[in-house]
């Protein structure tokens, strides 16, 4: 079954149309990677999809598992299982990684009715995410993302991802910033998430991610819209000829 | 920009009238005549069987008060208090005189402390007092660890103190932790000696107002060299209608002791303001180290301003002895207006004050609060951690007085004060004065004033963190740095209480 459902999807901001029409499925067990030049939209995608104020959809319908998701508050949307890793993720001060974890789990896990995880429970959960993507014991202390090198956030989004085991992920940028070792890491703790009920939608500039996480479809957006769609083999050729083809 | 619009929105539809607190106890209650005058002085002495010096210190209070006016320079705006209008003493029935023992107690009231919520333990603190005979056994009742852990309450309701657990097991160790009441009976040299050594019975309006009628609050003393063996405690609570509280403490550190002490407060809902007026004087001897927390969460009034505690206290600690220190650590989430300046004269070579604060207004609060460092000793030092956030139409102001005198040569303080908005109908102010008199004096002074962003609240609500729950985790983290000086025992609880005195300010 197709998990996520976009049809002529309109939506902007601040009055200004951003997005023109997008049209995108993505079936559970699926990778589906989204690439484009500088402003075409992909951030404004995924803040759409994960129902950010201020977005406004003024055509179009999303539905997820069959639902229509535009109905529903941005809680509600992680609850029923959509994480977005930002491209720029967002400090907390004051508030500590481990408790941010905690306080999101289990938000989540009341929104679906399922009770709180005790406190021992998500210490054990936590340290094994942790330790299996190399995240240090003592960042699970400081305030969340305050003072993270650009790396380091993005491990602690991807982190979260994996605290979380969100139905739907969708990945912004998350390789930009990471060294080739980070890259490693944070590719095989994304690909230890690919299974068959899980579907992750991975925005990114460049190919190389792709060579670790092998997506089953590639798909350009420029101005707005999804101009080609392809096997992973698109990106390769992306890789070597740009997005002078597709401007408009 | 989206998110702080459903902000206010949200703010908007504040409702303060959940005020967790507000409930009435009925219980039948024993009130001097209505208004103020040399008359009710003398009945509130009688009622406490108070020795002539008592009620000639009282009656003194009283004529100079009569030729006083009250302040006008605060942030805060409120008509003119009627005293005539108000009654200046309340007992609950069969409690006029003073403390019993848990049996005697009015069922309801102890029920009262149970929705009060007195923290940690709170069976095991009470089940103390059915104990107190037998204090032995009260460290297999439960209470693993003989101190640690271990709260001692007294209580008190209205004008009147109703119970002080562990007093016995204190004792043990020297220490004395009464009513204020009481120790004007049994340890009438001590109060003599230091009550208004610290705040003189003129030093303001409401000082003043205070000593002519203080009810009720705690008296410690820790003897030299003492290490008070637990965390003592005073909830107070306004119940009557109409009726002023005027809370009178005084904590008395020798040398080398240390105590740590909390008051807590609340009050039940009533459209008609309610008037705390408070007196605390702390005192530190040589190396002597005082810990003073206050969580306070009077009625703060209904949506519209209506109702709510006058909150008008003169809070201050001497720290007389070298190298001694004093710490005042609150968390104000409550009362209609409150005026508060927590302060430290350091007096003693090398002492050291510090003022950890919390301030959260919302609806129609009006906040000015802050703290005093008077540094008149040499190398003193000073730190100031202010945290305020102002909700829905409140006013939240800072105003802190650092200074060095002559003497002071070498005194250090530093000062960070911020200030975190929610909505744009609220306002926040940041008033410090800095006088220095000593050239070598180092004085500090950082400001900031934020609001929670859009990006956060989309953050944390992408991660499934609702509205309402995302503004009281941005809060605490924002307070984070005074919410750790408070004691273990207290710090959930202050926390539990930052998201409920936000409550409404979203959703
Ligand atoms: N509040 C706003 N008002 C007007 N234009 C906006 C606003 N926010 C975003 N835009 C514009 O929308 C366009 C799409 O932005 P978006 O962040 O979605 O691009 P992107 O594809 O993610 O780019 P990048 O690859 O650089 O991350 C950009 O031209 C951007 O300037
Ligand atoms: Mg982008």
């Amino acid at each position: 079954m197709t998990m996520l459902e976009i049809n002529n999807l309109h939506a902007g901001v601040d009055g200004k149309e951003i997005l023109k029409g997008i049209e995108l499925s993505v079936p559970a067990g699926e990778v589906h990677a989204i690439m484009g030049p500088n402003g075409s939209g992909k951030s404004t995608l995924s803040y759409v999809l994960a129902g950010r104020d201020g977005y406004e959809v003024s055509e179009g319908s999303v539905s997820y598992n069959g639902a229509d998701l535009l109905a529903l508050s941005p809680e509600q949307r992680s609850a029923a299982g959509l994480f977005l890793a930002f491209q720029y993720p967002i400090e907390v001060p004051g508030v500590a990684t481990m408790t941010f974890l905690k306080t999101a789990l289990n938000a989540q896990r009341k929104g679906r009715g399922e009770d709180e995880l005790t406190t021992p429970a998500f210490m054990k959960l936590v340290r094994e995410k942790a330790r299996s993507l190399k995240f240090p014991d003592d960042m699970l202390r400081r305030s969340i993302n305050v003072g993270f090198s650009g790396g380091e956030k993005k491990r602690a989004e991807v982190l979260q991802m994996a605290v979380f085991e969100p139905a739907l992920c969708i990945l912004d940028e998350t390789d930009s910033g990471l060294d080739i070792d980070a890259l490693r890491v944070v590719a095989d703790g994304v690909n230890a998430l690919r299974e068959p009920a899980r579907a992750m939608v991975v925005i990114t500039h460049y190919q190389r991610l792709l060579d670790y996480i092998v997506p089953d479809r590639v798909h350009v957006l420029s101005h707005g819209r999804i101009v080609r769609s392809g096997g992973k083999e698109l990106a390769l050729e992306l890789e070597k000829s740009g997005y002078a083809a597709y401007a408009a | 920009m989206a998110a702080v619009g459903d902000t206010i929105k949200q703010v908007k539809g504040i409702d303060v009238d959940q005020y967790k607190y507000g409930f009435v106890t009925d219980i039948e209650s024993d009130k001097a005549p209505k208004g103020l005058s040399e008359e009710t002085v003398r009945f509130i002495s009688a009622r406490k069987n108070e020795p002539q010096w008592m009620l000639e210190w009282r009656l003194d209070a009283y004529r100079r008060w009569l030729d006083m006016k009250a302040p006008t320079w605060a942030r805060v705006d409120y008509p003119e208090i009627d005293f005539q209008e108000l009654y200046f003493f309340a007992a609950p029935k069969g409690l006029e005189e003073g403390p019993a023992s848990l049996d005697e107690v009015d069922p309801e009231l102890l029920r009262t402390y149970e929705k009060l919520g007195i923290p940690l333990k709170e069976q095991e603190i009470l089940a103390g007092v059915r104990r107190q005979g037998e204090p032995s056994k009260l460290d297999d009742a439960g209470l693993r660890d003989s101190g640690a852990g271990r709260v001692a309450v007294d209580a008190v309701f209205d004008s009147v103190s109703v119970i002080t657990t562990f007093k016995e097991e204190l004792a043990k160790s020297g220490v004395i932790f009464c009513p204020i009441s009481e120790a004007v009976q049994h340890h009438p040299d001590l109060v003599k000696a230091y009550m208004g050594s610290v705040v003189p019975v003129a030093d303001n309006y409401y000082a003043a107002l205070n000593s002519a009628v203080f009810s009720d609050g705690s008296f410690v003393y820790i003897p030299k060299g003492v290490r008070c063996p637990m965390e003592l405690s005073t909830y107070f609570r306004i119940n009557e209608q109409n009726t002023g509280q005027f809370e009178r403490t005084l904590i008395i550190a020798e040398e080398g002791s240390y105590v740590s002490y909390l008051e807590g407060c609340t009050a039940p809902q009533r459209d008609e303001n309610q008037l705390h007026a408070a007196v605390v004087e702390l005192i530190a001897g040589d190396d002597a180290e005082i810990k003073y927390s206050t969580v306070q969460n009077w009625y703060p009034g209904d949506a519209e301003g209506r109702g709510g505690i006058y909150n008008f206290v003169t809070k201050r600690g001497d720290c007389r002895g070298r190298n001694s220190k004093i710490s005042w650590t609150q968390v104000e989430t409550g009362s209609a207006i409150t005026w508060k300046y927590p302060s430290c004269i350091l007096r003693g070579d090398g002492s050291r004050g510090e003022f950890y604060s919390i301030a959260i207004s919302n609806g129609r609060q009006q906040v000015d609060s802050g703290t005093k460092m008077i540094h008149l000793g040499r190398n003193t030092a000073s730190r100031i951690i202010s945290k305020g956030i102002s909700a829905g139409r409140s006013s939240n102001a800072y105003r802190g007085l650092v200074r060095a005198n002559p003497s002071a040569h070498g005194a250090r303080n530093f000062t960070q004060c911020d200030s975190l908005l929610i909505g744009d109908k609220c306002s926040a102010h940041t008033v410090p004065y800095i006088e220095s008199k000593n050239p070598s004096a180092v004085f500090e002074h950082e400001a900031t004033t934020s609001k929670i962003s859009d990006d956060q609240m989309f953050y944390c609500r992408q991660r499934g963190i609702g509205e309402e729950e995302a503004v009281a985790l941005i809060v605490n983290g924002f307070c984070r740095d005074v919410l750790q000086q408070l004691p273990m025992e207290f710090a959930v609880e202050a926390q539990k209480l930052v998201a409920i005195s936000l409550e409404g300010s979203v959703g």
